[in-house]
């Protein structure tokens, strides 16, 4: 191997020839696929992102249409205009739609498209796996939504509470079609967890330390990690939702030792941080704009990553204030108020930081802004009402009310939906090169105010009143006719505005291009130019301050003249730097993916076995999901820890950095990592599940069903602990050269972990528990399985591992593959230990 | 005193030290949530004063005070003057050291907060 760094003449940028030879191979690198089929392979962030935020806003619209027809229902007592199944249907989807389908997705597709400009990277570091995320969606989506035109859509509520929905005799197709259609979105978000959380830590530019980042990527780091903790227990309470309704498992059946409540916890421990999960990123945008419209630094950095933190973590310990009404002891409804209490303080400390930066800047007034502080007063009127309704006394007076209802509202429209208009407002110059019109944002802004107050102010008192949530018509003698009659209005009023956005945006392309940089704006986004290329950035630059715009010297020709780090593509690769966690040190440059019909079949085939299992057809499911473990071996297999042709390269300004990386250093380690606390997560929402039923349970394990014993468990685990064993000793021995023994003892890891797929069913299996009979069986079996199948899944890895080495894929020096499946292997390992002393030991104790 | 205040600055403050104040909170939130959960369903009251529950509020609070007393000496290393939002090594620590005071500050209100039930209410119901 020759040291290339010899050879490296640093290129003149001072030669406008040499520039546009590079911008030439920059441009021909990442030129977008094209033709009328193959375009829709790409998976460049600019085109990903805005494919992912035009469906998310279509679903907005959907959903607003059937809230729309609600309101038409109730503006008069004893309409009947819609049936009362319809309706369920309506308020159903309406609720699911405008929370997985827009506001979360809306959210990822926003950062899918802002993250790489604001890191000043080219993409992010998963490129195919953004696509794939996209692709999940809108299959997800289509299926989800489209049921309500076949009369099946979900109507069980958005929190589909069993046993109502459990039940087949009370609910038909739709709670299928919900629970599973969202449970492929719920993989969708949690991929694009994994793509935010490693683009944020690993893709900033040199320099850009922690104290540097835009406050956009702090918010977008957190909500990441809350996605990865807030949507595995509702995977988990999918789980058993589905065994009970497709194998009658009675998790959720108190008449065979389940508890519906169980449900209610699963879900509200996604449900709470969930409004964080939609709310936090709104706010970021905040962050970004108001900022340019003081013309100053945001005062209290540290201020506001502290609400982000603190926010995040507290929003975990909210989720029994949805359950005030279903009597638990005092005691953990006050742990809970409390809880509900104290997140004001950092939410309230946010606002108050914006606030004090409006106060100290010089402010413009634009359209932008007056979304911003428009929705600060909704949502703060929805924050007060959230303060009344965290205090269980008062929430039993207006729980299931529409007092909720207006509370909600308050929130979601002032925390999430102004914002996003706010945030169109701001990015639409820097992602179509034009404005919007001012005449038009601000008249629909105070059309869009006037009919949100409208439409929910009245609400509190109807709720107030008496009005229960989710009623289709109500008698006249209530009195509330006036009341729905004006919040009917105001929905109207309110859709009006959106229709005037909508308009706006329409006109876009008759309107001329505008500056770059619009607002005159501090941050790294603003580098895109109106006639924007694909390459994302031309040099990535070195950051000194959080408003590189406003404070380096010459920072935008210095960018675009390609001065600063990697300002080519000499080998013809899609290429970004990857630096360190907390000071943003170069320590790699990624090759990235490019265009490929991978992530398009992969998520079809995914979303084969979601769509056929809610039709019963297990046969062609499972051939879906050898469809699925087809694809995704493929795309590792070609897309995946390739091998360079050189080990480093030079970026410029005397730096040169590998082209590969292997362990913690890696962002493919680390994308392992984060994924398997997903994974983690989830399985705790399932052990949760097995130490909730024996608290309810004066005796748990039932005498009636022994089993599965110590002994088989016992095995699985040692098989387990063998498996982890001889796949760290391949890593160690692999490392100093022992190619052959490491791959002796992948065969070996291979052998046990299929052993212990067979120990971990043995136990139940041998001793005969009938899931069928009793939550206790289910439950064992339940844990058992899914312990035993992420054996199967080690097998499946190991295997793969050793076909690299055998390929040539992997050598001692190239080794990310064996690195990050010991990550994978060490949290089976925990996985084993905690499940097989749950179902083996825990009965010997608690008899 | 002097020197303890230096060695304490040489420490490096990371993303794992800054989140340890409110992971400390949402430990003792979760214990508090399985203490209540497990004393109401399987012995159906608790104690007037709730030694177990006392002592792991007080290891909560302890770990969450020190936790921020460290940081606050690491932010305040002595230097140049503010706003401390420049590129080097000093503000990156500054910064982080004063986001895990602030987190500390919450914390430490919040679980006062949490535990603050357990003094007023003395059953099950």
């Amino acid at each position: 191997m020759t040291d290339t760094t010899l050879e490296y003449v640093a290129p003149d940028q001072n030669d406008p020839a040499v520039r546009a030879a590079q911008e030439d191979r920059l441009r021909a690198v990442w030129k977008p696929p094209s033709g009328l089929f193959l375009r829709w392979t790409d998976v460049n962030n600019n085109r990903v992102g805005v494919w992912y935020t035009l469906t998310a806003f279509a679903f907005m619209l959907f959903a607003g249409i059937l809230a729309l027809i609600m309101r038409a229902q109730l503006a008069l007592p004893n309409n009947d205009l819609v049936t009362a199944n319809t309706f369920n249907q309506l308020f159903t989807l309406h609720g699911s739609t405008m929370m997985f389908l827009f506001a979360v997705p809306m959210f990822e597709a926003v950062s899918i498209i802002l993250l790489p400009q604001l890191l000043g990277a080219r993409d992010l570091p998963f490129p195919r796996l953004s696509a794939f995320g996209y692709w999940s969606f809108l299959i997800g989506g289509v299926f989800v939504t489209g049921s309500i035109f076949f009369d099946a859509a979900p109507d069980g509520g958005w929190f589909m509470y069993p046993p109502l929905t459990t039940r087949t005799d009370l609910s038909g197709l739709g709670a299928d079609i919900w629970m599973l259609g969202l449970s492929f979105i719920e993989v969708s978000s949690v991929a694009a967890a994994v793509e935010l959380i490693v683009g944020v830590l690993k893709c900033r530019p040199p320099g850009m330390r922690l104290n540097l980042m835009p406050l956009y990527a702090w918010y977008i780091l957190v909500v990441a990690v809350m996605i990865l903790f807030a949507f595995p227990p509702l995977i988990a309470g999918d789980v058993l939702f589905e065994m009970e309704r497709l194998l009658d498992w009675p998790f959720f059946d108190a008449s065979r030792g389940g508890d519906p409540l169980l449900w209610q916890h699963l879900f509200w421990i996604f449900g709470h941080p969930e409004v964080y999960i939609v709310f936090l990123p709104s706010i970021a945008l905040f962050a970004m704009l108001i900022p340019t419209f003081a013309q100053r630094h945001l005062l209290g950095y540290p201020w506001i990553v502290l609400a982000a933190v603190g926010t995040a973590f507290l929003s975990f310990g909210l989720w029994v204030h949805h359950m005030f009404a279903t009597g638990l002891p005092k005691i953990s409804l006050a742990f809970f108020s409390a809880a509900s209490e104290a997140v004001a303080i950092p939410t309230g400390i946010q606002v108050f930081a914006f606030i004090a930066t409006l106060w100290a800047g010089r402010v413009i007034w634009s359209t932008p802004l007056l979304y911003a502080v428009g929705s600060i007063a909704i949502f703060t009127i929805g924050g007060l009402t959230g303060v009344m309704v965290a205090i269980a006394p008062f929430d039993w007076q207006a729980h299931d009310t529409y007092f909720v209802v207006a509370h909600l509202h308050y929130v979601l429209i002032g925390g999430t939906l102004l914002p996003l208009f706010a945030g169109l407002y701001y990015y639409w110059p820097l992602i179509t090169g034009k404005k919007l019109s001012d005449r038009i944002g601000r008249a629909a802004f105070w059309v869009l105010f006037a009919g949100a107050n409208l439409a929910f102010f009245p609400m509190h008192l109807s709720g107030l009143e008496g009005m229960p949530r989710r009623v289709f018509t109500y008698p006249a003698e209530l009195g509330i006719g006036g009341l729905n009659l004006a919040s009917t209005l105001g929905a109207f009023l309110f859709a009006g505005g959106v229709l005037m956005i909508c308009v706006d945006m329409a006109l876009s392309p008759t309107r001329a291009k505008t500056t770059r940089n619009p607002w005159n704006a501090g941050t790294l986004e603003w580098l895109a130019h109106p006639d924007d290329e694909d390459w994302g950035i031309r040099s990535v630059p070195l950051i000194e301050g959080r408003y590189p715009i406003w404070d380096q010297q010459n920072f935008v020709a210095k960018v675009d003249e390609g001065r600063f780090f990697l300002p080519d593509a000499e080998e013809g690769r899609r290429e970004t730097i990857i630096t360190s966690v907390i000071d943003a040190r170069p320590i790699q440059v990624a090759r990235l993916g490019t265009p490929s019909f991978v992530p398009m079949i992969t998520a079809v085939a995914l979303g084969s076995v979601f769509i056929l299992t809610t039709y019963h057809l297990y046969w062609l499911a499972l051939a879906g999901a050898v469809a699925t473990l087809a694809a995704v071996l493929t795309w590792l297999w070609t897309g995946t820890a390739e091998i360079p042709e050189k080990p480093a390269k030079a970026i410029g300004h005397g730096l040169t950095v590998p082209l590969y990386l292997s362990g913690p250093a890696a962002s493919g380690w680390w994308a392992m990592f984060i994924t398997m606390m997903a994974d983690a997560t989830a399985f705790s929402g399932l052990v949760f599940g097995y130490y909730f039923f024996w608290t309810i349970h004066p005796v748990f394990p039932p005498v009636a069903h022994p089993g599965p014993g110590i002994g088989w468990p016992m095995a699985a685990l040692a098989l387990t602990a063998a498996s982890w064993g001889a796949t760290i000793a391949a890593r160690e021995t692999h490392a100093r050269g022992g190619v052959a023994v490491a791959r002796a003892l992948l065969a070996v890891g291979i052998l046990a972990s299929l052993a212990s797929l067979g120990a971990g069913l043995a136990g139940p299996w041998i001793s005969g528990l009938d899931p069928k009979a009793h939550v206790y069986p289910a439950i064992v079996w339940t844990l058992a399985i899914w312990t035993a199948a992420h054996g199967g899944v080690a097998a499946i890895m190991q295997g793969y591992t050793l076909a690299r080495s055998i390929a040539g894929k992997m050598t001692p020096t190239y080794d990310a593959d064996v690195r990050n499946i010991s990550v994978y292997l060490h949290f089976l390992l925990f996985t084993a230990v905690v499940a097989y002393a749950t179902i083996g030991l825990f009965p010997e104790l608690a008899s | 005193m002097k020197r303890i205040a230096g060695r304490l600055r040489r420490r490096t403050v990371t993303l794992w030290t800054m989140v340890v104040p409110p992971t400390v909170w949402a430990a003792h939130f979760l214990f508090s949530y399985l203490w209540a959960a497990l004393m109401c369903a399987k012995v159906g009251a608790f104690a007037a004063f709730p030694t177990l529950y006392v002592a792991a509020t007080a290891v909560a609070i302890v770990v969450i005070v020190a936790s921020g007393v460290i940081a606050w000496v690491q932010a305040r290393e002595p230097g140049d003057a503010p706003p401390h939002d420049a590129g080097t090594t000093k503000d990156r620590q500054r910064f982080l050291a004063t986001a895990t005071v602030l987190l500390a500050a919450l914390s430490t209100i919040a679980v006062v907060f949490t535990a603050a039930p357990v003094a007023f209410l003395t059953d099950c119901r």
